[in-house]
């Protein structure tokens, strides 16, 4: 797990706790970011998991694809589930009725509906009392489950089955993606990162990152669906490295209010070609094309600027 | 041995919590139960009682904490009322299809609209069909008791089950009783340390709450209901197990001055007390034939100890206290008649609404719904329900 900034898969953990033969869809991003965090955890950490896609395609009774404990209460509260393990194992091993000694590792995961819709409430609440503990948010930026219909992750101009390009409504989507990641770093917890399994280095050494610190900590993780993005299963892992390289989906982490830019580019490409290979923004003129451009450009050079900041306060 | 100590109601199962020495607490401030909770956090704040105390930012987080807690192994214990229960339904369901032993105060009141802090039973009512044990309490030192009861009912390994016990917000909650407490020697003998089948623990992994495929959901909740339906002879046992040791004896369905009677009144909960006085009135004074019957078990229900309570009674007037909207009766004597329609000689069973978001149900109610009850048993009035005190 040292010196994952070197890229060499061999260093990446041989380890597995959550195996093959669930029920995803070919191409899933989710899966596969979450077998990362699963292969940067190991076998000590102990999941409470929202309902939603990752849920039913890892637990059909009577299998299961976790080989750590795993917990599925409901929707909206992941972040309260995992907030109580926590709070639980904690007090059991300060009265010493708990069966492990060693350092256990709590993870709420959710897709990006049961964290930035239903699970906001829950999740501010585990973020402020301070629980030892990392959300996953696992943002594919729709209802994949029930089947692609829009959330307030879901971003501006895309067409899902409840933001539908029309006559009357040309763009589908007419909101921005809502800033999740901010509304975490305003809890002032000590981690808060973005990560994309198209970057697994990154995304592994911010997990371990986020496991070794206490108090909570949250990832917001992009994760391609292919079946709710309109584009070839083959793609997911190349368009989660174009929406870092088109500024889509920057790279960073706040560690103690401070921002950092984790993965840079040189030069970037234009948003269309992050654009074009999604069917869900197929329907997009050259001028909403040129408009999401410029609110790309805002807000990664708002972002910029924090990380400006940032830099300035540690010097 | 036990001590004699005057003490609100709330703050009594308070000490009774900490004497079962819970491990976590999860809770949201909700009128009537708020001083259960905030005693609990200061009995923790003053390190009387180690336990993590959870103070959550609503009451469905309060159940889901509550499931994390319980599913890593440890005690646990939550209280609310009316729209704090009402907002926590949907994980109500989820804690006894997962074996979750949580333990949960209610302190009744009537849930919204108009809003109303005052005592009736229409939360629990609503959540009839969670699959929760549910049980009443009259008086403050039933309250103590079947607290400390409920860890055990609620852990034995044959039940696994979450369990409310419930009690009138204010009318009982709020009121300072004669409370016999148990010393913490006494009640570690007869509670021991909550030992799980199954917890949320790395060195050996389950997962809980997986997907119910249509192949097997039928089998579980066959499952669930069974243990539920099992779970009244634990609940007996502990009863028992309880008398012999504390002295205090404690029945499923009670009944007071029933032999020989022809009407039973029928209460759940604190109004109890007061129609144990209306049936004092009738049968010392006016030389009538009527007792009383509590149902103390909500669920599981009693329906073969209400059947031999039965004797051979013509009438029974059954109150509720929660209505059942353009149903067939209030919701307990739905149940009632349903239990014993089938059964040789049923009496005629007339069910009233009252005592409806804090309306106090007097003795001369009772004796009016006593009369009122025989005289529809003798003109055998076909009804659903009535409600009675209501100003027209």
């Amino acid at each position: 797990m040292e010196n994952l900034n070197v890229y060499a898969a061999k260093l990446a953990p041989q380890q597995e706790s959550l195996a093959p033969g669930h029920r995803a869809c070919q191409g899933c991003a989710e899966l596969l970011a979450a077998r990362l965090v699963a292969k940067t955890l190991g076998k000590d950490y102990i999941i409470a998991n929202a309902t939603g896609c990752l849920e039913i395609v890892t637990s059909s009774y009577p299998h299961t694809a976790w080989e750590v404990p795993w917990i599925h209460v409901a929707f909206e509260n992941a972040a309260a589930v995992a907030s109580g393990v926590e709070a639980g194992i904690k007090i059991l091993k300060k009265k010493g009725k708990y069966p492990v000694d060693r350092k256990i590792t709590i993870v709420a995961q959710a897709g990006d509906g049961g964290t930035v819709d239903i699970g906001l409430q829950a999740l501010s609440g585990a973020l402020e009392r301070g629980h030892d503990m990392i959300y996953i948010c696992y943002d594919n930026e729709a209802y994949m489950n029930t089947g692609i219909q829009r959330s307030s992750a879901t971003p501006y101009g895309a067409t899902t089955t409840t933001s539908p390009a029309g006559k009357a409504s040309p763009l589908g989507q007419h909101t921005m993606k809502k800033n999740v990641v901010e509304i975490a770093a305003a809890h002032n917890i000590p981690y808060v990162a973005t990560a994309s399994p198209s970057y697994p280095f990154d995304l592994m050494q911010k997990v371990r990152k986020a496991a070794d610190m206490p108090g909570p900590a949250y990832i917001h993780c992009f994760v391609p669906c292919p079946t709710g993005w309109r584009m070839a299963p083959n793609l997911a892992v190349s368009i989660g490295r174009i929406a870092v390289e088109s500024k889509v989906f920057p790279l960073y982490e706040i560690e103690n209010g401070e921002y950092k830019m984790t993965v840079t580019h040189k030069h970037h490409r234009p948003v269309i070609d992050y654009l074009k290979p999604q069917g869900r923004f197929r329907h997009l003129s050259e001028g909403n094309i040129a408009e999401i451009q410029q609110q790309v450009d805002k807000s990664y050079d708002r972002l910029l600027k924090k990380v400006k900041m940032s830099q300035i306060e540690l010097d | 041995m036990a001590k004699r100590v005057g003490i609100e109601v709330s703050l009594a199962i308070s000490e009774a919590v900490k004497l079962a020495n819970v491990d976590a607490i999860a809770a949201y401030p909700i009128t009537p139960q708020t001083h259960i909770v905030e005693h609990l956090s200061e009995l923790v704040a003053d390190g009387e009682l180690d336990a993590a105390f959870i103070p959550v930012e609503s009451e469905h987080s309060a159940m889901s904490v509550c499931a994390g807690t319980s599913a890593a192994g440890a005690r646990t214990y939550t209280a609310t009322s009316s729209q704090g229960l009402a907002l926590m339904n949907e994980i109500l369901f989820i804690i006894p299809a997962l074996r979750l032993p949580v333990v949960m105060t209610i302190a009744n009141r009537a849930l919204s609209g108009p809003i109303s802090i005052w005592n009736d039973h229409s939360d629990i009512m609503s959540v009839r069909d969670t699959g929760w044990i549910a049980i009443f309490a009259e008086n403050g030192q039933e309250a103590f008791d079947l607290t400390l009861m409920s860890f055990k009912i609620a852990e034995d390994h044959r039940v696994l089950l979450p369990i409310s016990v419930n009690l009138d917000g204010f009318t009982l909650s709020h009121v300072i009783e004669p409370h016999e407490f148990l010393d913490q020697a006494e009640v570690d003998k007869f509670l021991p340390e909550y030992k799980p089948v199954v917890q949320l623990n790395p060195d050996a992994p389950v997962s809980m709450g997986t997907v119910g495929i249509p192949e097997i959901f039928s089998e579980a909740k066959k499952c669930q209901d069974e243990v539920l339906k099992g779970s009244e002879a634990v609940i007996k046992e502990v009863f028992a197990e309880f008398g012999e040791m504390f002295g205090r004896d404690y029945k499923v369905v009670e009944t007071y001055r029933a032999e020989g009677a022809e009407t039973l009144l029928m209460t759940m909960g604190s109004v109890s007390e007061t129609a144990m006085e209306a049936i004092d009135q009738m049968c010392d004074k006016d030389n009538r034939k009527v007792g009383l019957i509590r149902l103390r078990l909500w669920r599981p229900f009693p329906a073969e100890a209400l059947r031999a309570a039965m004797g051979g009674i013509k009438t029974l007037a059954v109150i509720d206290r929660a209505v059942s909207f353009g149903g067939t009766a209030g919701p307990v004597a739905g149940e009632v008649r349903s239990a014993l329609y089938s059964t040789d000689q049923a009496p005629y069973v007339a069910s009233f609404i009252a005592g409806l978001g804090g309306r106090d149900i007097t003795i001369d109610d009772f004796i009016a719904v006593v009369d009122q009850a025989e005289k529809m048993a003798a003109e055998k009035e076909i009804h659903q329900y009535k409600m009675i005190g209501v100003r027209e």
